[in-house]
């Protein structure tokens, strides 16, 4: 008897094992070119910038995307003279304890100025350790209010020293709400599926819910799903069922892959829309692109843009590492160059304490504009730490990313 | 007679071992040479320690697997979270005294709660246990995560899947559905997870030695056997159940206050087997092995951070290969061995001096 148990015991154990076996090797897998180390070193004095982000596990291709675009951003500014940036990208694998453990890292590496963390979660444990030791943190992608307010039910009590790149997630829902009531021809009747235990998918649905009231916009399904879930084919029903011609989908690519798979299973051909955790679905191993035509998604960063600075960047990108870069690889290329910008126009070297970085920091990065890849105007920051620009739908035509407009 | 010197054995070598690393942690910790990344790492340890050790009472002294550890540590922690942030919001701060009323009320909920669940669970026997007990911890963790919880001046607010709390201009959210618990005040200490530890250990050694534990083990052995002695079999596997989700309670509400922000989605399945893993690598009812795998374990992914993106990849080879050596019976034969050999050569060494 006792024996059966250890016996199971241990093939519980191989199995947790060979989980996390998979999804580091689907991490390596996906990271193309940039597999040596972790710090990028220069020669001379250099700014200590702190990043962490999910290297390996479930969200590894937003960690590397950030951290690869990063590393370009970072290779392009050294190169230029002027301020120099040592980066630190530590693997936190999406994990409010590991993204701890990647603070403290990085304290005791002598970090100066950080991109937070690359996940919402992963930036919420960690945001009150960056307040206590008082460093900035710009976050390329934690899209979460909890990751800027303190109490981020009601927006009050901001950190004050982290602020983000990206749009807040009930700002999204806002947004996209708009965009619907606006667009009526894609579809009046919405069907919506999101997963309910996420703080992601759930911000963006609640406040997507409360605008949709505002402007009129018919919800007639909600579907609903957890971590985990592999069949979709229910939730599909429900929205088909009612009618819905548009789902809704405030969730990340690798769930929505399998809803998209589950509605074509399905015959269904509504239209579908989802936010920036949709992006990165086309560089998604073994994917059928077909099945994401059509699909729309409000995000700030669209790689067929036209102006100047998108094309070197995506230029750049591909050459380096071979792929189309995503939203979350833009937002971490204009987070850096923001960083840059704002520490050209202080008086802070990297011998400064890192109290008087913070201060300069937080004052420029209130009182500047930026220009950067991820908003077609310009970008500028409030005191609480969020950031202001115009969003950009797109669709995917022919396994291509294109601006909806 | 030569039993109880065995299991006396055993347990003075735990407390030593866990006095020892306390001591020499605490003094290279206060010297500044283990590093921020590293000291904020004794106080997990400690939770982990303390869970493992509990689900060694059910797994290894009781012998039912039980895949649900991580459920009663989230009970714990979710407990601590609530309690800590009325008694803050009532004025009540001194970390050390929070801490302690945390602690106790995370025990008892995940307790009870262990006893209730123990009603049906232990009913069952072997496999069927196993994925009873599994289901529980995902029904807690998702229980959990659909919670809103606010405390103002006119008490706690609760609300379920939607958040509908109003609240007065003071009030403050405590657990808010998927964000989980956000802004807690930390009270954990690392002398307060050593206490931790070292009050689990005695609770677990008292109970081997007693009465309940001989009955316990001689269920584990052959349950029939046992009831025909006289021995109420449900009573004392209900007795290792509860003891098991207590300590895991406990765990959870010391982690629950050592970290300012987490999710319940922290305690999900994997969780739980990572401490089945760190009991059946200590050892089935070997405490001192689960103190040493534990630590091992937590403090591994972290010491292979050089490794880059190879982290996680290593970390579970490495997983594999502990896990074959220590059950080759060759391997344990040879270290046999080698034990009796250094013995029998320090005893002739003696003589011959």
């Amino acid at each position: 008897m006792k024996k059966k148990f250890l016996c199971l015991g241990l093939i519980a154990a191989l199995c947790g094992a060979m989980t996390a076996c998979g999804s580091s090797a689907g991490s390596s897998s996906v990271s193309s070119g940039s597999a040596s180390g972790t710090v990028t070193k220069v020669s001379g004095d250099a700014f200590k910038l702190g990043a962490s982000g999910p290297l390996s596990g479930d969200a590894s291709v937003y960690g590397i995307a950030v951290k690869n675009a990063a590393e370009l951003a970072i290779d392009e500014i050294n190169k230029k003279g002027g301020i120099q940036f040592e980066l630190n990208f530590q693997d936190d694998q999406a994990d409010t304890e590991a993204a701890v453990n990647a603070y403290n890292t990085l304290a005791d590496w002598g970090m100066q100025v950080s991109l937070l963390t690359v996940t919402s979660g992963s930036g919420q444990s960690v945001a009150p350790l960056y307040k206590q030791d008082n460093i900035f943190a710009i976050t390329p992608s934690g899209s979460s209010t909890a990751v800027i307010y303190q109490d981020a039910e009601n927006n009050k009590d901001p950190y004050g020293n982290i602020f983000q790149m990206c749009f807040t997630d009930p700002n999204q829902g806002k947004a996209s709400a708009d965009y619907l009531a606006e667009h009526t021809d894609l579809g009046t009747k919405v069907g919506i599926i999101y997963r309910n235990d996420d703080n992601y998918s759930t911000g963006i649905y609640n406040t997507f819910v409360a605008e949709a009231k505002e402007k009129n916009l018919k919800i007639v399904s909600t579907g609903t799903f957890t971590k985990g879930a592999t069949d979709f084919s229910v939730q599909i029903k429900q929205a088909k069922d009612a009618g819905a011609d548009i789902v809704f989908l405030p969730i990340y690519y690798q769930p929505a892959s399998l809803v998209l798979q589950a509605a074509k299973n399905a015959g269904y051909t509504p239209t579908f829309f989802g936010c920036d955790g949709m992006d990165g679905i086309l560089t998604q191993d073994n994917f059928d692109k077909s099945l994401a035509e059509g699909l729309y998604m409000l995000t700030p960063f669209s790689a067929d843009a036209t102006d100047e600075k998108t094309q070197s960047f995506v230029k750049a990108y591909k050459d380096k590492y071979g792929e189309t870069p995503n939203q979350f690889a833009a937002d971490a290329y204009d987070a850096v160059n923001a960083l840059a910008q704002a520490l050209e126009n202080s008086d802070v070297t990297p011998k400064s304490s890192t109290d008087d970085i913070t201060a300069a920091l937080t004052k420029q990065f209130t009182s500047m504009t930026f220009q950067g890849i991820t908003a077609p105007g310009d970008i500028t920051w409030n005191e609480n730490g969020e950031v202001s620009k115009e969003p950009r739908a797109i669709v995917i035509k022919d396994g291509a990313y294109v601006s909806a407009e | 007679m030569k039993e109880k010197f065995k299991s006396n054995r055993n347990s003075t070598v735990s407390y030593s071992l866990v006095i020892a690393l306390f001591i020499i942690l605490s003094i290279m910790s206060g010297a500044g040479l283990l590093g921020r990344k590293y000291s904020s790492l004794l106080v997990p340890v400690c939770c982990y320690i303390v869970a493992a050790i509990g689900l060694n009472m059910n797994v290894g002294i009781s012998g039912e697997l039980n895949l649900g550890q991580a459920g009663f540590m989230s009970l714990g922690a979710f407990t601590a979270v609530i309690v800590a942030g009325a008694l803050n919001f009532h004025g009540v701060t001194a970390p050390a005294l929070v801490l302690l009323i945390c602690i106790v009320c995370g025990t008892l909920i995940a307790g009870f709660l262990g006893w209730l669940m123990s009603i049906p669970v232990l009913k069952l026997e072997g496999d069927y246990l196993a994925i009873v007990t599994l289901a529980f911890g995902q029904i807690i963790v998702n229980i959990i995560n659909n919670v809103y919880l606010g405390i103002d001046e006119n008490g706690l607010h609760f609300s379920f899947v939607n958040n509908s709390i109003q609240m007065q201009e003071d009030g403050k959210m405590l657990i808010s559905g998927p964000m989980g618990a956000t802004g807690v005040n930390t009270a954990s200490s690392f002398l307060a997870g050593f206490l931790l530890v070292l009050i689990s250990l005695i609770v677990v050694y008292h109970i081997m030695n007693s009465r309940n534990g001989r009955a316990i083990m001689a269920c584990r052995d052959n349950r029939i056997a046992a009831s025909t002695v006289g021995i109420n079999a449900v009573a004392e596997k209900t007795l290792a159940f509860v003891i098991s989700a207590a300590l895991g309670g406990a765990a959870g509400a010391l982690y629950g206050m050592n970290y300012s922000s987490f999710a319940a989605t922290k305690f999900d399945f994997n969780l739980s087997i990572l401490i089945l893993v760190y009991v059946v690598l200590g050892g089935l009812g070997n405490m001192t092995g689960t103190i040493i795998a534990t630590t091992l374990l937590v403090v591994l992914p972290e010491v292979l951070r050089f490794l880059s993106i190879y982290r996680m990849l290593i970390y579970a080879v490495v997983l594999i290969v502990i896990m074959i050596v220590t059950n080759n019976q060759t391997i344990r034969l040879r270290l046999k061995n080698l034990r009796q050999n250094k013995k029998e050569s320090g005893k002739g060494a003696k003589t011959n001096g």
